[in-house]
């Protein structure tokens, strides 16, 4: 799984060190050592004619290997693109419902592939599992094959330090202990033989890297988590009313598959005010600037009520359950008297934003109870009203000058009967069509004017003004979880990017021996048991040839600096330099 | 936050881009004299390279090179240094580079005095939208470059990268310059700072590296006088493997304030999964380089994918297909 082709370096290293082999690769199967038993295993891996067992055990090396999971990654990437180049239901219904209406045949097929649903696909699922699995599959083993090397001793020096890609020598009085003792004063695990020291360093590396791994896996998991036990909901609330946290109360509740709808915080809230400023003059006016809604929350029945002011970027949070700002807008409030004088209407009626920069909405006024007929009316409602032509238009988002046109009034079964759900922000056009219009387009009315309706049909008031604001209420017990996740992300990363692995051997001669290195000496070197040598190396003051050789087994980085660093550490002649 | 705009601020902020354009595109020239009338990139190197590892210690302006020594320079490279005696170039090639440097620092000052001015004239941190998001980039990039200069032998980048900044502010002075102003409430944030600051920080060390994977690509084997594949290679590694944390980092900032502007902390935004592709196409680079052992040309590809990418999300994404950070004010 690791390094399959040895790097130049890794291979002088263990052709030097036999026991170099059996590192992470070799355990975790990629590279298989020709002993007879591992032989068998091979020829054991092979599907064919091996029946449940065999092909179970090959599809679990499959998947679990580098390049299974590097390509499941790249699959990962391009299948988060479908989401971003198409609408997605629950982030933007409408643009979905356009697609149908605009190509319908195309919107079919598209849906036939989750196209709109990118992220709930049961390929994008499918990805995201077998991505899943392959983590597991190699980290597990990965990580016991941390565990064991981080408690193994560095390897013996290898034979020949020259031929290592970092490389120094100088005669020094340096003992093998003094070398040791420098060593381990510079943070290497240090062995040491007869007549070398090996040392080594740099195990963070690898332990970043497994850190940064599992915490992916745990992100993934938190992510999951979040969406089966957590749930999301929006409520669209006027200046004045209240809301307390049930199911019922939402607009839209999409909980996940494993939320229950009894454990929803009981916390509760009315809207007291909300603000809006907005730039008012120059090449910006009616640039939003700030938003803010005064809230009495009540955290629990029976608990004390306490002001928040919820503004965007700061959400009201109860014990983790979370209530955005997300959107907001008018409610003129109307009084509509009926034909029999009765008043069959009288509140706020929430208008959709039609015109984002000038806040000129739209709004629907449905009255079932008025007499003789059921009335229905379409207001177009104007913040800050200007006469423009023949046309009235708003020409800025406060309400510096409110007005509500009636742009269509009608008479007539508003079709609230048959049971069917109806917006309450439309009235149908099939509905409207049999209907009897009253009066189109009127005279805009000011705050405390009223519209007569012909016929006898009874009057409509414009009463005053308050606004709307939209809600998101979540839940996310992935949440914590998730952000724990994300730290150890981050910092596993930045130690497997920038710790290395590295190795220094040194060892140390009598001089008069290093100035002729015959063959019989490096077989002194291999044996570690042998005595022989070190006595001799105890010389009191003798000048010795000391030799120092380094290797680090990844790219990048300098280590040749932090290799000269050792080695005049190690030298006593040039004390200055430590 | 306040409304008020600082107009005079803001005017010699705009005038103070406009002079760092021209500044580097003198120090380009000057980059470019260099390199093609000056001593050719392997005389440069080839003394340092054959320098014994010991030489190099405590000499941290040479440490780039020495870490060459490890991976020996091919014959190839090489090559050129038997004309060193034939043609000694005309002096004043000599000073086009370090001029060329001066320049790009002085720029650099203007680019950083352009992005504070604004800051200044609207209080408040100076990447709102595109227009200043390109600035910042520009300005990352550059520094990216500077400090890589500082400690490593990478002069015979400046020319690319200082282009690569001069268009990149004559594009966002052209086509995306929009009036200094306040933001709308959902930036007021101090995430901004936070998340937005490492995108800008990481996408500058990405476009170092990008320019590299470029010239990496169109350079032949013949060409002696423009920087060698290995000196390339490295750069853009160096480049990404500073980069790739902070976009990690990046992109969960973005998340915990999205956790907190929006409900929810990944929510599969246009600008959200082309972040995520570029984090995984830049993944997939280290990975191609550490595990696979890929080298050269093959790493080049995935990692100019990705800065691909990168590009996409900050320009296509932002023109194209919208979502919920349609903030990017795109005149
Ligand atoms: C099942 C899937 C994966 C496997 C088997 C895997 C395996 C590995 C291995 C063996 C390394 C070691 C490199 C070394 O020590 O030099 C590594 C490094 C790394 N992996 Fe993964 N990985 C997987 C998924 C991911 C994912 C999903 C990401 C994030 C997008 C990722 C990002 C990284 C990074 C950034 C490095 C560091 C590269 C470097 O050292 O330069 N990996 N991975």
């Amino acid at each position: 799984m690791e390094h399959v082709e040895p790097t130049a370096k890794e291979r002088a290293v263990s052709e030097a060190n036999p026991d170099q082999a059996t590192g992470p690769a070799a355990a975790t199967g990629t590279v298989v050592e020709d002993t007879p038993a591992e032989n068998e295993k091979k020829r054991e891996v092979r599907p064919a004619g091996l029946g449940v067992v065999g092909w179970a055990r090959w599809f679990w090396r499959t998947l679990t290997s580098m390049r299974t999971a590097l390509i499941l990654l790249f699959l990962f990437a391009l299948a988060s693109i479908p989401g971003s180049l198409w609408p997605q239901r629950g982030i933007s219904d409408a643009k979905v419902a356009q697609y149908f209406t605009d190509s319908p045949r195309l919107a079919e097929w598209l849906d036939r592939f989750w196209l709109f649903d990118a992220v709930r696909a049961p390929w994008f699922a499918a990805i995201y599992l077998l991505l899943f699995l392959s983590l597991i599959g190699c980290l597990v083993p990965r990580t016991m094959v941390h565990l064991r090397e981080v408690r193994k001793k560095p390897p013996a020096a290898p034979r020949n330090l020259t031929r290592l890609p970092h490389h120094a020598s100088f005669e020094g009085a340096l003992t093998i202990e003094e070398a040791a003792a420098r060593l381990r004063a510079k943070r290497f695990r240090v062995t040491t033989g007869p007549d070398w020291v090996a040392a080594e360093k740099g195990f963070l590396r690898e332990t970043g890297n497994l850190v940064f791994h599992i915490a992916l896996l745990g992100l993934l998991l938190a992510v999951g988590a979040g969406s089966l036990y957590g749930y999301r909901g929006n409520v669209l609330i006027v200046e004045g009313e209240g809301f307390a946290n049930t199911v019922a109360a939402y607009d839209r509740y999409m909980p996940g598959q494993r939320v229950n709808a009894e454990s929803l915080e009981p916390f509760s809230f009315t809207l007291q005010d909300f603000q809006a400023t907005y730039v008012a003059t120059g090449e910006r006016s009616g640039q939003p600037l700030d938003f803010s809604a005064k809230l009495k929350v009540t955290d629990a029945p029976g608990a004390p009520e306490h002001d928040y002011s919820l503004k965007v970027n700061e959400p009201l949070n109860v014990n983790g359950t979370l209530s955005y700002l997300i959107d907001h807008g008018y409610a003129p409030t109307f009084k509509v008297t009926d034909g029999k004088g009765q008043v069959a209407f009288d509140g706020p009626v929430p208008c959709l934003v039609a015109q984002p920069s000038t806040f000129a909405s739209e709004c629907v006024i449905k009255v079932p109870d008025a007499q003789p007929e059921q009335l229905g009316f379409l207001v177009a409602f104007l913040p800050t009203a200007v006469p423009m032509g023949k046309e009235w238009v708003s020409v800025f988002p406060g309400a510096a000058n409110p007005l509500a046109q009636v742009y269509g009034s009608f008479a007539g079964d508003l079709g609230l009967k048959n049971g069917r759900p109806q917006s309450v922000y439309e009235i149908e056009p099939a509905i409207l069509k049999k209907m009897k219009p009253l009066v189109m387009k009127a005279d805009p009315l000011a705050v405390g004017k009223s519209l007569v309706l012909p016929n006898g049909m009874g009057s409509i008031e414009f009463t005053g003004l308050k606004e709307w604001i939209a809600l998101q209420i979540t839940h996310d017990p992935g949440r914590t979880p998730a952000f724990l996740a994300a730290i150890l992300i981050v910092g596993g990363l930045v130690l497997t990017l920038t710790v290395r692995r590295r190795r220094v051997w040194v060892r140390i001669q009598d001089v008069t021996r290093a100035t002729g290195p015959g063959p019989g000496e490096q077989e002194e070197a291999e044996g570690r048991s042998e005595s022989g040598p070190s006595t001799k190396n105890r010389h009191e003051d003798g000048l010795r040839h000391v030799e120092v050789g380094g290797l680090t087994r990844t790219e990048g980085g300098d280590f040749s600096e932090e290799f000269a660093e050792i080695v005049s550490a190690l030298n006593p002649g040039v004390k200055d330099a430590r | 936050m306040p409304a008020e705009v600082d107009a005079g601020l803001a005017t010699l902020s705009d005038q103070l881009i406009l002079a760092t354009v021209l500044l580097y595109i003198f120090a380009m020239i000057g980059y470019a004299l260099n390199l093609a009338f000056g001593q050719t990139q392997t005389q440069v190197e080839s003394p340092s390279t054959s320098e014994p590892v010991l030489a190099t210690v405590g000499g941290a302006a040479s440490s780039g090179s020495s870490a060459s020594s490890a991976s020996p320079v091919p014959a190839s490279a090489s090559g050129g240094g038997g004309d060193r005696t034939e043609k000694t170039p005309p002096a004043w090639t000599v000073w086009a580079g370090p001029i060329a440097v001066g320049l790009t620092w002085l720029g650099w000052a203007g680019n950083l005095a352009s992005i504070l001015t604004r800051g200044l004239a609207v209080d408040r941190w100076p990447w709102g939208n595109m227009y200043e998001f390109v600035v910042a980039m520009c300005f990352t990039a550059v520094s990216a470059f500077l400090f890589m200069h500082l400690r490593y032998r990478v002069r015979f980048l400046g020319a690319f990268v200082t282009v690569a900044a001069a268009l990149g502010l004559g594009f966002a002075v052209l086509y995306l310059h929009v009036q200094a102003g306040p933001v709308v409430p959902a930036l007021n944030s101090y995430w901004v700072a936070i998340h937005v600051t490492a995108a800008i920080i990481a996408s500058g060390l990405f476009i170092v590296a990008g320019v590299s994977g470029i010239l990496f690509m169109v350079r032949k084997d013949t060409a002696v006088r423009l920087p060698s594949r290995q000196d390339l290679e490295r750069v853009a590694h160096r480049a990404i493997v500073i980069g790739f944390p902070i976009w990690t980092f990046a992109v969960i900032a973005g998340a915990l304030w999205a956790d907190k502007a929006w409900g929810r902390y990944w929510g599969w935004d246009p600008k959200e999964i082309w972040a995520f592709i570029t984090w995984i196409a830049y993944a997939a680079y280290l990975h191609a380089r550490a595990t696979a052992g890929w080298k050269g040309k093959a790493a080049m590809i995935v990692q100019l994918i990705a800065f691909g990418c990168l590009l996409f999300n900050l320009v296509g994404v932002n023109i194209f297909l919208g979502g919920l950070h349609s903030y990017a004010e795109v005149p």
